[in-house]
């Protein structure tokens, strides 16, 4: 044990991988296990706001490209469960976790998709958020989970610039068409940079994380290079980011923008958020709804096995 | 890659108490991404049987033209060896006199 600790401590030194057959703490498997699991979560709840606006897309590409993008969020979510079944939890496990609500799932998903404008924010926005925590996560010290970012960062970049490209679409169309776009913009910018989680001097978890180099960046870092990434994004759309505190800052060559309302972020967590009951109980209902289909796959396969033997 | 790896343990083990083996296997996947070119691991999924693996990769691990070719393997069928053991596996830093640059050859005998 002492020495497997030495040589855990030496590959974090030396920037190398951890691998699901090094030894590593108790902590940091656990860490690992509530972060791809929440990660994994996510991508597969993350389905539910888009998947609310195929059937209604304003074109046949608008329609095709949603698609792609949810079932890249069923891949993404597939890739984050393997990577977290290497720490030696089962699917099985992970879905249950979920479904009784002792895993969590990032807040966003638990706000809802009203208008058509709400495709082009979430790609510009949530995915623009989810891409910096990501580009972050890719030199993560654990390797499955780090090689999984990877093939997500690739995907991702599609999510956004799709995104931005219906927000652009709206701000130069017609005024009503511009006032959704600006509407949807008033509704995801907080919630997009609650995201990042609680502040550096409130997270519970960052130091650990930071020291283990799960985490590079910290909550607040990434935060602001989300902002400083974004606003003038949203000035080339014509549209105002509803914070009137947001300022370019000359001497710290940074964005300053106004206090986040963590309030509404922990009422969100804790389930009181607008859809956080809907969401849940839609994941169950088809879970319970796909148990035959699960069963007689597995009867096949035994059966399929079997004959092999025989 | 196995993933003989040890049991969770704390809370996740201690409060769910389900069988593993109500999981469909594991299978991983290997995508070539050219002719010419090696079947190279892409990921690792679960599937009731072979040919739905097969098919599941194909949805999981190639939605972009990763390549022309797929491979499935059970994953337990694959033999492993421990990284502690490399040494044994990978000795070739004891004997440099195998690699190329090992050799003096004047400049002007030219690229050998």
């Amino acid at each position: 044990m002492e020495n497997g600790e030495a040589r855990f401590r030496a590959l974090l030194e030396a920037e190398e991988k951890i691998e699901p057959t090094d030894w590593m703490p108790e902590g940091y498997r656990q860490t690992l296990i509530r972060q791809i699991a929440q990660h994994a979560h996510s991508e597969i709840i993350g389905m539910q706001p888009e998947g609310n606006w195929i059937s209604r897309a304003p074109t046949l590409r608008r329609k095709a490209i949603l698609m792609a993008k949810v079932q890249d969020e069923a891949g993404h979510g597939l890739y984050l469960y393997s990577a977290a079944e290497t720490l030696g939890v089962t699917r099985d496990q992970l879905m249950d976790l979920l479904h009784t609500g002792r895993q969590k799932y990032s807040s966003i998903f638990n706000y809802p998709t009203l208008s058509w404008a709400d495709m082009g924010a979430i790609g510009w926005l949530v995915d623009g958020a989810a891409i910096t925590n990501q580009v972050m996560l890719k030199r993560c010290s654990y390797g499955p989970y780090a090689r999984a970012m990877v093939k997500i960062c690739l995907e991702e970049s599609f999510h956004q610039r799709q995104g931005y490209e219906i927000m652009l679409a709206l701000c130069r169309g017609s005024e009503e068409q511009k006032a959704m776009a600006q509407d949807a913009l008033n509704r995801w910018w907080w919630p997009s940079l609650m995201m990042f989680g609680p502040h550096d001097s409130e997270s519970t978890h960052s130091e650990q994380s930071i020291e283990w180099k799960i985490k590079r960046v910290s909550n607040d870092d990434l935060r602001q290079q989300f902002v400083d990434m974004t606003v003038p994004q949203a000035d080339y759309l014509g549209l105002v980011v509803p914070d009137p505190s947001l300022a370019w800052n000359e001497d710290r060559q940074h964005y300053d923008f106004g206090p986040i309302d963590w309030d509404e972020f922990w009422s969100v967590v804790k389930g009181h958020g607008p859809m956080n009951q809907e969401r849940i109980e839609h994941k169950r209902r088809v879970w319970d709804e796909g148990a035959w289909v699960r069963e007689a796959a597995a009867a096949f396969g035994e059966r399929e096995r079997n004959r092999g033997a025989a | 890659m196995t993933y003989s790896v040890p049991k969770v343990a704390g809370e996740v083990e201690a409060e769910v108490g389900r069988e593993a083996e109500s999981v469909w296997p594991l299978w991983e996947v290997f995508i070539r991404q050219k002719r010419g070119l090696s079947h190279v691991h892409a990921g690792s999924l679960h599937a009731s049987d072979a040919e739905a693996a097969l098919l599941a990769a194909r949805d999981v691990y190639t939605r972009r033209v990763e390549g022309v070719s797929i491979w499935v393997v059970s994953s337990a069928d694959i033999v492993a060896s421990d990284p502690d053991d490399a040494p044994a596996f990978f000795e070739s830093i004891e004997k440099p006199y195998r690699h190329a640059t090992h050799y003096d050859i004047p400049d002007e005998v030219g690229q050998m």
